[in-house]
Parts: C-alpha cells; structure tokens; sequence
C-alpha cells in the first residue's frame, strides 16, 4: 500500500472538497428556489398554502438534518423502491432543509417592508403579483441578502453529514484516510481548516453586509 | 406506490426510544448548561478590553462557527486520545457540545450585554448601587431580554445537533434508531418516528420557552 505523506493527504482532501463545494451548490439552488416558493406560500392570503408551508418548515426546521439525509435515503428508498445513490439522497434532503431555513429568512425580510407599500401598490391599481414583484422583493432583497449568505455557511457545513449516508466528500475523505493513518488530530484538523478557509470569508462578508445595512438604514 | 407501513417496530421498542430520549435530553441539557458558562465567560473576555485574551475567544469562536460540527466531534473524539486523554462517546459528546454552544453563546450573551446603553450602567452607579448590583439589576434583566430569542433559537439548534454523536456509537436517540433499522429494516417508520420525536422536543422547549418569556420578559414588552 501506498505511505500517506502529509501532501498526499491534503490534495486526498482537497479532491474531495470539490464534492462539498458541489453539494453545497445543489443544494443552495435547489433550496433558493424552493425557499423562494416556501416564503411566497407563507405570506400567501390563502389560507390552505399558509398552513401547507407552516408544516413543511416546522418539519425540517425541527427535526435534525441527519434524520432527514436518514429519511431521504434509507427511506424514500423502501417507500418508491427507488433506490437513490447518496449524492441524489443528500441532493434532496439538503434541498429541502435549505428551502425550510431560506423560506423563513426570506419571509422574514419580506415582513420588514412595511405594509403601507403594499397599501401604496394597491392604490396605484397594482394587483397582488404586480405589488409583490416591482414594490415588495427589490425592497426585500436588500435585506435578505446578508441572512442568506450568512445561511450558505450553515449549509455548507450541513454537507459534512451527508458523509454519514456513504457520500465522500471532505468529511468522509477524512474520516477514511482517518481509518488508515490513525493521524486524528492531523486528518480532522486540516478538514476541519479547509472548512474554515471556505466558510470563514462567507461568514465575514455576511457580517459586513449587515453592519453596512444597519448604518444606511 | 405498494408500500405497506408497519409500526408495530414503534410499538414494540418505546422503552428503547425513551432511553434514547432520555440521553439525548441529558447530554443536550449538560452541554448547554457547560456551554452557557463559556458563553458567559467568552463575552466577559470578549468585552474586558485585554487585547490577547479578546484575540483567543475570538479565534476559537470563529474556528468552531466556521467549521461543521462533525468535524469537531471527530477531532475531539478521535484526536484527543493521541494526547492520552481518554474519552467515552457520551464525555466526548458532550463535550464537544458544549464548546461548540459555548462558541454561538458567546457572540449571543455578548450581543445582549453591548444592548445596554452605558448610560443605564452609569445612572445606576450614580443613585448609589454597587457594581454588583448594578449588573444583576440593571445589566442582566434587559440584555437577557434583548437576545433571549436568539439564545432559545441557538438551544433548539444544539439539541437538534445532538443526532450527530450517534456517530461515535453514543446511545442517543438517533443511534436506537440505527440499531432498530438495522434489526428491522423499517427505515421510514423508524426514522420518521425518530423525526417527531424530536419535533416534540423542538415544541416542548419552543412551549417552555414562550412561558419563561411571559414570566420574566414582559417589562421588555413595553419598553419598545
């Protein structure tokens, strides 16, 4: 078998960064687009979509991401008789645990505009998708901005667990090169600094852009 | 879709689960509790205006915030032992809990205490009240208030992070339900279950939560 040398084991990792990078993307647009039809559900005036994405998000916002990977591959699985590679399964769960988080983020930042917008849209003889298009999202999307990137963060280290289900990507390869080397502290450390060199300028940018919100604002 | 769902893996290990339950509130409400004294001890560092000791806290709440908490509990679970210290999955998870909660504590606690205007600190010292009680009377009560949303939403998070340490083969409530699936094949039933379990606990803590809020919170309230 081949020696493990310090170099070996870090391009090992940081082949395997690509999937997490990969991952992350899956499921920031899949769960922007679903987040953006969850937050549109939840200020709806019918009361059916309401309570419909109340549900949805109290599901996924309330139980674990691990028991929805668990769910989206041991169980979808034996439901459909599907069965779904691990990339498909952490696809779908990181997809809908993403929709839950930025649904309620962006809800939130739609709530902030304040009603008499909408008042004003309605008087200038704008309809409810008229209103909510030109008056209420580019006024809502200033303020979500910073809360979503400081989301993609939490989403980016939610793909770690997707390891748990079989998918390598920079935890797995870690934990696997663990299980041959024994070198823990070594292995988690420098996995645990590629995260970080990957996580730490989001959470930096999502922190500068509030500060500059809050003082225009 | 032919799938026929039985429960009956449910209704036949419910002590099981309780146990599971059980250790998962016990490790969740340790690593809070250890969590909550970092905290409180990161933002006293953080704010006491010593430069090295503001740069430490900083660093490891930047480390733990930016890195998956897998990771941590690897390192923590795994690594540790190559320096002679010996854990058990229960002592390293919890462990590792508590440093990550202690990370997100202290940026929260540290919010709140920065809420309170200097000037309060000052009238307070000025109408004769010790430091001490300045802090307790005049600090705490309002700072409380003022992140006492953020603190419940961060203690949802860490009992929903909890599920990671079945990992380590720590007897949580997710781990019985990788034993039972992996006795029963049941996957969706019991994984499903396990979800609302969890779910309830996510309630009965957002339930707790709301009555402590009206109990100590309502001057806050009115403040606004």
């Amino acid at each position: 078998m081949d020696e493990f040398t310090l170099s070996r084991i870090f391009i090992n990792l940081l082949i395997a960064t690509k999937w997490t990078l990969i991952l992350s993307l899956i499921a920031f647009i899949g769960g922007g687009t679903m987040g953006f039809v969850i937050a549109l559900m939840r200020i709806s005036p019918n009361r059916w979509l309401r309570s419909l994405s109340w549900v949805y998000v109290e599901f996924f916002q309330g139980t674990p991401l691990l028991l929805q990977l668990f769910l989206a591959f041991f169980g979808l699985s034996v439901l459909t008789g599907v069965n779904l590679s691990p990339l498909q399964a952490a696809s779908i769960a990181l997809t809908a645990y993403t929709s839950a988080f930025l649904g309620e983020i962006w809800r939130g930042s739609i709530n902030a505009v304040p009603q008499g917008q909408w008042e004003a849209g309605s008087a200038i003889g704008f309809g409810y998708f008229k209103q909510l298009q030109l008056i209420i999202l580019p006024q809502a999307l200033k303020l979500a901005i910073a809360p979503t990137v400081g989301f993609l963060v939490q989403v980016i280290k939610g793909t770690s667990l997707a390891s748990i289900i079989g998918f390598t990507e920079l935890s797995r390869a870690a934990a696997l090169i663990n299980n041959v080397t024994l070198q823990s502290m070594l292995i988690f450390g420098l996995a645990g600094l590629i995260y970080f060199v990957i996580c730490f300028p989001l959470s930096n940018w999502s922190q500068r852009l509030e500060k500059r919100l809050s003082y225009t604002s | 879709m032919d799938y026929s769902f039985d429960f009956s893996v449910i209704a036949e290990n419910w002590p099981l689960l309780l146990a599971g339950a059980w250790l998962t509130l016990r490790m969740a409400l340790l690593a809070i509790a250890f969590g909550l004294i970092i905290g409180i001890v990161g933002s006293l560092l953080r704010t006491s205006g010593n430069r090295i000791l503001n740069g430490i806290v900083l660093a490891y709440v930047e480390v733990i915030r930016n890195t998956p908490y897998l990771i941590q509990l690897f390192f923590i679970f795994f690594g540790l032992p190559g320096l002679g210290l010996k854990l058990t999955a229960e002592q390293a998870a919890v462990l590792s809990l508590a440093i990550n909660f202690g990370a997100y504590s202290t940026e929260i606690v540290r919010a709140g205490v920065e809420s309170i205007d200097k000037g309060q600190v000052e009238a307070g010292l000025a109408i004769g009240f010790s430091k001490l009680a300045v802090f307790r009377r005049i600090v705490v009560p309002p700072a409380l208030a003022n992140v006492y949303p953020a603190l419940v939403g961060q203690v949802i998070l860490a009992v929903l992070f909890t599920s990671v340490v079945s990992q380590i083969a720590a007897q949580d409530l997710t781990y019985t339900g990788d034993f039972l699936n992996s006795r029963t094949f049941r996957s969706f039933e019991i994984y499903f279950t396990i979800a609302l379990i969890y779910l309830a606990i996510v309630w009965i803590i957002k339930g707790l939560a709301y009555l402590i809020e009206l109990h100590f919170f309502e001057f806050a309230k009115y403040r606004r």
